[in-house]
């Protein structure tokens, strides 16, 4: 390379930098500035009236797991904390898995309808989003309670004697995560199945595959992409959800999000709060990490 | 009559759509396609070629009749129970595997060992030439290496009979040549009974043991390149099946008199009604007039190097080609507007049916 073109790259290299720049201050602005703030106040110490104290301190951190005894002043571990957390993500992996299983063959069904019938369908997928996710909470509420419609059809049919108490449980914010979510699965995988060749099908039934053996070695690695955004485009909200479980829960079945929010609200404890932020950001991040490492292989290989 | 037959198709109809939009895709076809031949399906777009390869297949199934292999009813099983493996048109091969895996697929969906597996799809692979691919995805392969692997794939797990599927179509000139002869090779060296679909008539003449030529959902005639070239049956295998002459007039005993008043000899044809007759280019003999030739004017010529195509128009308007051998430097040629006698050769004229 001549020292002039040498030059050039240089001055092209510093021009882009230059271009970057607007997008490079929104970005401090209004996602690495508020994450350091967050950040910042995980170590500080908890003031009187729910504010900070500027002190350094790793007791927002240590608050996650352990909890001082009110009697003893001794340290034990905070299992309220950790059950908070389990539910969060076990709740969040199970409307993952049940939001796959029904968005599976509903998107299937859809890429396989004739073109124009196909816009009507996906049209009635994205129908949910036009409502305010309150409404539609309140809504799935109304469905569940004790008196609801499920409960009334349930008794009505004569399928059971008693009412089924599933509002307020985790069953309850299960079953609404997996109906809020079920188009963001549904959509990605949509867009797969739809690239998919359906002629593999014939010419893997052609060289013996059973239906299992052509679902599993040749439509799931095909559409992998589509199902691991999928999976991830669910359940990284169903993780960080606050509106869902906080009707649907009753504020008895905390997920992290409203856990969170006690924190900051009646708990006036925000080091904790902004701690437990961080510990759902590294969270989603590991989700999104193995997304990543997923689709860059698969990128890969297509060379 | 002793060859053995490996698939027999008996009475075979396949409709399409329901009430009066009923449309018979195949139409009560019976053929018997023999052990280790090259069988080609020939026919138009829409003659029901590819759906009769697809029942063999198993991708679809009959509206009515069988479908025997090596004696056994085959009609009713699913694609992945039949010994019998297909080349597409469109190769189909999996994207998300290797060559080598795609080849080797058949295999371990038959659940054989992986030490077989290997050894089969390097075999094939060597068979194909394409074993310095056999890490590569397909995207990354040329139309003929997929083709090559599509091939490979479909033979590894030794089918008893290999269908294809107008595999060379999408394929340039060159390599559809190259690709041609490789075909037969693999033919011999396998002995796998090869049943070929084609709308290329030529393809078809020079590939096969026999072919059957299809339209309208009927097989119109089964027979070796030769039978069909120089006997067809009826009216649209004779201009189907390369360049005809077709004369039409009424029968009478060992001749045909044309509109002209002019009597061609047809051999062993008896009198009474219309009759059609055809005679190939090449078998035209244009001479000096008189003498029982027809009489003929020279209207326009085609030179195509070796051959020269010319017309020729008889008494009543009906225009011939004859296809002659280019004169020699130096010779003169015939004039457009030269009065000529048409003579055919012994035994070229052939009645055919109408339809």
């Amino acid at each position: 390379m001549s020292p002039a073109e040498a030059e050039a790259v240089r001055r092209s290299a510093r021009d882009g930098w230059l271009l970057s720049l607007p997008a490079l201050v929104i970005l401090t602005l209004a996602a690495v500035g508020p994450l350091a703030i967050v950040l910042v106040y995980s170590f500080l110490t908890p003031g009187q009236h729910g504010n900070v104290v500027w002190d350094f301190s790793t007791g927002g951190w240590v608050g996650i797991l352990w909890t001082k005894d009110i009697f003893t002043g001794e340290w034990v571990l905070a299992d309220g904390h950790l059950t908070i957390l389990w539910r969060s993500v076990w709740l969040s992996l199970l409307t993952t898995l049940f939001a796959l299983v029904i968005g599976f063959p509903t998107a299937w069904f859809i890429a396989t309808r004739p073109p124009r019938e196909r816009a009507l369908w996906l049209f009635l997928i994205t129908i949910p989003f036009w409502t305010n996710l309150l409404i539609r909470t309140y809504a799935i509420n109304e469905v569940l309670r004790r008196e609801g419609l499920m409960n009334s059809l349930l008794l009505g049919l004569g399928i059971t004697d008693a009412p089924i108490e599933v509002l307020y449980t985790p069953t309850a914010i299960f079953i609404g995560m997996t109906y809020v979510h079920l188009p963001l699965m549904v959509l990605p995988l949509f867009a797969a199945i739809d690239r998919f060749d359906l002629r593999l099908l014939e010419a893997a039934y052609d060289l013996y595959a059973s239906r299992w053996q052509v679902l599993r070695r040749v439509i799931l690695p095909i559409v992998k992409p589509g199902l691991i955004a999928g999976s991830i485009l669910v359940f990284v909200p169903s993780l960080g959800a606050y509106v869902t479980p906080r009707i649907l829960g009753g504020g008895k079945q905390m997920m992290i999000g409203n856990f969170i929010e006690l924190q900051f609200l009646q708990g006036k404890n925000w080091p904790l709060g902004a701690a437990l932020s961080m510990v759902l950001l590294l969270m989603v991040t590991v989700a999104l990490l193995v997304y990543v490492r997923h689709a860059g292989r698969r990128s890969q290989a297509h060379g | 009559m002793a060859e053995a037959v490996t698939i027999s198709a008996r009475h075979v109809v396949k409709a399409f759509g329901q009430g009066s939009a009923t449309v018979r895709a195949l139409d009560d076809v019976s053929v018997d396609i023999r052990k280790g031949e090259f069988f080609t399906l020939l026919g138009p777009s829409g003659c029901g070629k590819t759906t009769l390869l697809r029942l063999i297949a198993g991708f679809e199934m009959p509206s009515g009749g069988t479908i025997l292999l090596d004696g056994a009813d085959i009609t009713n099983l699913p694609p992945n129970r039949r010994p019998v493996n297909t080349v597409f048109q469109s190769y189909a091969l999996f994207p998300h595997l290797t060559v080598a895996e795609n080849v080797g697929f058949g295999l371990r969906m038959l659940g054989k060992p992986s030490a077989e597996v290997k050894a089969t799809t390097d075999r094939m692979l060597a068979l194909v030439k394409l074993e310095a691919l056999a890490g590569r995805r397909t995207a990354q392969l040329s139309g003929g290496q997929q083709q090559r692997v599509a091939l490979a794939r479909a033979l590894a797990p030794q089918p008893k009979v290999l269908l294809l599927d107008e595999p060379l179509s999408a394929l340039d000139l060159k390599l559809r040549k190259e690709m041609q002869v490789e075909l037969k090779r693999l033919q011999h060296e396998t002995g796998i009974t090869f049943v070929f679909v084609t709308h290329d008539q030529e393809e078809a003449l020079t590939m096969s043991d026999r072919i059957g030529v299809m339209s309208n959902g009927k097989l119109q005639q089964v027979g070796t390149a030769k039978d069909i070239y120089t006997r067809p049956k009826n009216r649209f295998v004779a201009s189907f099946v390369g360049e005809t002459n077709f004369l039409h007039g009424v029968a009478e005993a060992g001749a045909l008199r044309l509109g002209t008043g002019e009597r061609v000899a047809v051999a062993g044809l008896r009198a009474g009604g219309e009759a059609t007759v055809i005679v190939r280019p090449e078998q035209l003999r244009l001479g000096p007039p008189g003498d029982g030739a027809l009489a003929g004017t020279v209207r326009s010529q085609v030179y195509f190097g070796t051959d020269t195509h010319c017309h020729v128009a008889l008494a009543d308007g009906t225009e011939l080609v004859a296809r002659l051998q280019s004169p020699a430097t130096g010779e003169a040629g015939l004039a457009d507007g030269q009065k000529v006698g048409v003579r055919f050769a012994e035994g070229a004229v052939q009645r055919v049916e109408e339809g």
